[in-house]
């Protein structure tokens, strides 16, 4: 390539994108200009992506459960959360059964009277949200760090890595309830205390492809165009290092709203103004000795389904965007 | 660390609103707080906690009126045991059940072997809990839902397991507890079959003319073991961490449920010591099986001695 005969460096620097994205064909839209194949590397993801049909259907399952825990106040059919809507008199009904004014509660109702199948859509939300913003900001984070340990190497990357090694010594559930403990409960904490034990993940993972990134030729043109160290990490390295990020980050967020599950079942978790799932399931913990097991059964449902289509997903991604496995 | 936890622990909450009695004057309410040394400033009680956490004294609970070390050192044979239950019922179930998933990866049953292991991954613990509470105690009969049953004191520790009537109490938790490693024991054991079993060695095994049984039990095992024992060594800590979310389903009187409980009622000398005694307890099984793995795997050896 000869974009050294370029004179401004923006115009230079966006030749070295259209080469980075023929080097790699993981480089998804935005960097595809320039390149001339009837396919571009989008399209290609795309069809590899839905060749596996549990993947095309876990796909989709994931966009409804996204799109009813998005959607969750316009689509429950009653608000479970509004006192005036809520009757006593309805608590503890079998699935399927009517109340007073003729509605009918599909899943039951819980302790409270409230219809489960919208508490459950009100829980999705939260639990959703709480677990894809958590991994969000982990990524950020975890991402930067693992970035500036590879890109800048000997004692920074030692310091940072040390850390990362000392924190994943210890299980994700034993982290969480220490800082539960610490910072006390709330939605905010919550999440402050998923960040910190997802960053760790993201740091090793991005650190580990950055490391072999770094050593490729359109990294040393970059240094030798004298580009300044933010732009070439976050322009040039962060766009290769992506696709085990996006792998990472989905598996993570199925851990994080699991873990955010089973917090807010040991009550240290999401205060009740703010149910999840996991709260639901707890709630309904004390009725099930008495045979009545819609009230844990269904928002455990709810979970599992979740995660294991985002588990899915993510598992598929993987094979995907792996190049090695590719033909 | 222990600054963090101390401080953290000790900024949260007013235990004084928990402990005192709503109707109590202000007489008895400073007289709690004196008892407890809540009135001096947080850096003086710090250096007290630290100058007695050095000689063994991690202070006394506020609601038992203990030390909070002996009242976890009492908890934690329950934790334990169920640990270890749940560990070999891992090893028991999940090895069989890798190699056969290995040696045979196309059959039906690996596949489903496979699934069920993706699925042990995915659910979580508690909620697979009390499904199982659902299914085994409340409609079925089976077996008791909560609590130890009839324990047997050996050496100055109760157990559970040399009772029937415990045995029973302990089957479940145990079974809920193992689950997640059962799965990383089975995809262990299959990815080790599977390297193994292509192996000269055990090609020149087989021409030796050895039996189908010896050449798995032996040559077999012995190899996928190394991985298998490393990765346990280390999940051994994740199981004690786990046992608080199975400890609180199952009401299991360990030092899981111990913590949780203390937290809801702001009992902070148990939750900072626990936190410490478990920060202790990972260094130290940390260390054991990075040493472990040494004396397991002679490679991990000859590439330090090379480098």
């Amino acid at each position: 390539m000869s974009s050294i005969r370029y004179s401004t460096r923006g115009f230079a620097s966006r030749t070295f994108k259209a080469e980075m994205s023929m080097k790699n064909p993981l480089l998804q839209d935005g960097a595809t200009e320039g390149l001339t194949a009837a396919e571009s590397p989008f399209q290609r993801f795309v069809a590899n992506y839905f060749e596996s049909r549990v993947a095309t259907v876990a796909f989709f399952v994931l966009v409804v459960i996204l799109i009813l825990g998005f959607f969750a106040p316009l689509i429950s059919p009653t608000d479970p959360y509004d006192l005036a809507q809520v009757d006593v008199l309805d608590s503890r009904l079998v699935p399927g059964s009517e109340s007073y004014t003729g509605m009918t509660y599909w899943l039951g109702t819980d302790g409270a009277g409230r219809d489960l199948l919208s508490a459950i859509l009100y829980g999705l939300r939260t639990s959703l949200s709480v677990g894809v913003l958590s991994g969000l900001i982990a990524l950020c984070i975890g991402g930067a760090v693992g970035l500036i340990a590879a890109y800048f190497g000997g004692k920074v990357e030692t310091l940072i890595m040390r850390v990362v090694d000392i924190q994943l010594g210890f299980p994700a559930i034993l982290v969480a309830l220490v800082l539960v403990a610490l910072l006390g409960k709330g939605v905010d904490k919550i999440i402050i205390a998923l960040v910190v034990v997802q960053w760790a993940y993201y740091a090793r993972t991005v650190r580990g492809s950055a490391l072999v990134e770094r050593r490729k030729e359109y990294i040393e043109a970059a240094t030798c165009l004298a580009l300044s160290h933010r732009r070439i990490v976050f322009r040039h390295l962060l766009p290769n290092c992506l696709p085990p990020l996006i792998v990472v980050g989905t598996l993570q967020t199925a851990h994080a709203i699991s873990l955010e599950a089973t917090l807010s079942f040991l009550g240290i978790g999401l205060p009740i103004t703010e149910p999840s799932l996991g709260l639901l399931i707890a709630n309904g913990f004390e009725y099930m000795l008495s045979q009545k097991y819609w009230i844990s059964f269904f928002p455990g449902i709810a979970l599992l389904i979740t995660i294991i289509s985002i588990n899915l997903v993510g598992d598929q991604l993987r094979d995907v965007l792996n190049p090695r496995l590719q033909k | 660390m222990s600054l963090l936890v101390f401080v953290g622990v000790n900024v949260v909450g007013d235990p004084v609103d928990m402990l005192i009695n709503p109707e109590a004057d202000q007489a008895e309410i400073d007289r709690v707080i004196r008892h407890f040394g809540l009135d001096k400033p947080i850096h003086m009680q710090y250096w007290h906690f630290l100058t007695n956490a050095l000689q063994g004294d991690l202070g006394k609970s506020f609601i038992f009126g203990m030390p909070a070390l002996q009242l976890i050192l009492m908890r934690m044979p329950a934790t334990l045991e169920l640990a270890f239950s749940a560990l070999i019922l891992a090893i028991v179930i999940g090895i069989p059940l890798g190699v056969y998933a290995g040696l045979k990866p196309e059959a039906k049953v690996s596949r489903t072997i496979m699934a069920s292991s993706i699925l042990g991954f995915s659910l979580p613990t508690f909620w697979v809990g009390l499904m199982m509470i659902m299914v085994f105690a409340v409609m079925l009969g089976w077996l008791p839902s909560t609590g130890r049953g009839e324990t047997v004191m050996v050496g100055g520790m109760e157990l559970s397991f040399l009772t029937l009537d415990g045995l029973s109490h302990l089957l479940m938790p145990a079974l809920n507890l193992s689950l997640f490693k059962m799965s990383l024991v089975i995809r262990l054991a299959r990815a080790g079959t599977r390297e193994v079993v292509h192996q000269d060695y055990m090609k020149f095994a087989r021409a030796k003319g050895l039996s189908e049984s010896r050449l798995i039990m032996v040559h077999l095992l012995k190899n996928i073991m190394i991985p298998v024992v490393t990765v346990l060594g280390l999940e051994l800590g994740g199981l004690i961490a786990f046992s608080v979310v199975t400890e609180t389903v199952f009401a299991w009187p360990g030092m899981g449920k111990l913590i949780i409980d203390s937290i809801h009622l702001l009992d902070r000398p148990v939750v900072v010591a626990y936190l410490m005694i478990i920060v202790l307890m990972f260094v130290v099984i940390n260390l054991v099986v990075d040493v472990l793995y040494s004396i397991l795997d002679p490679r991990v050896r000859l590439q330090d001695v090379q480098s």
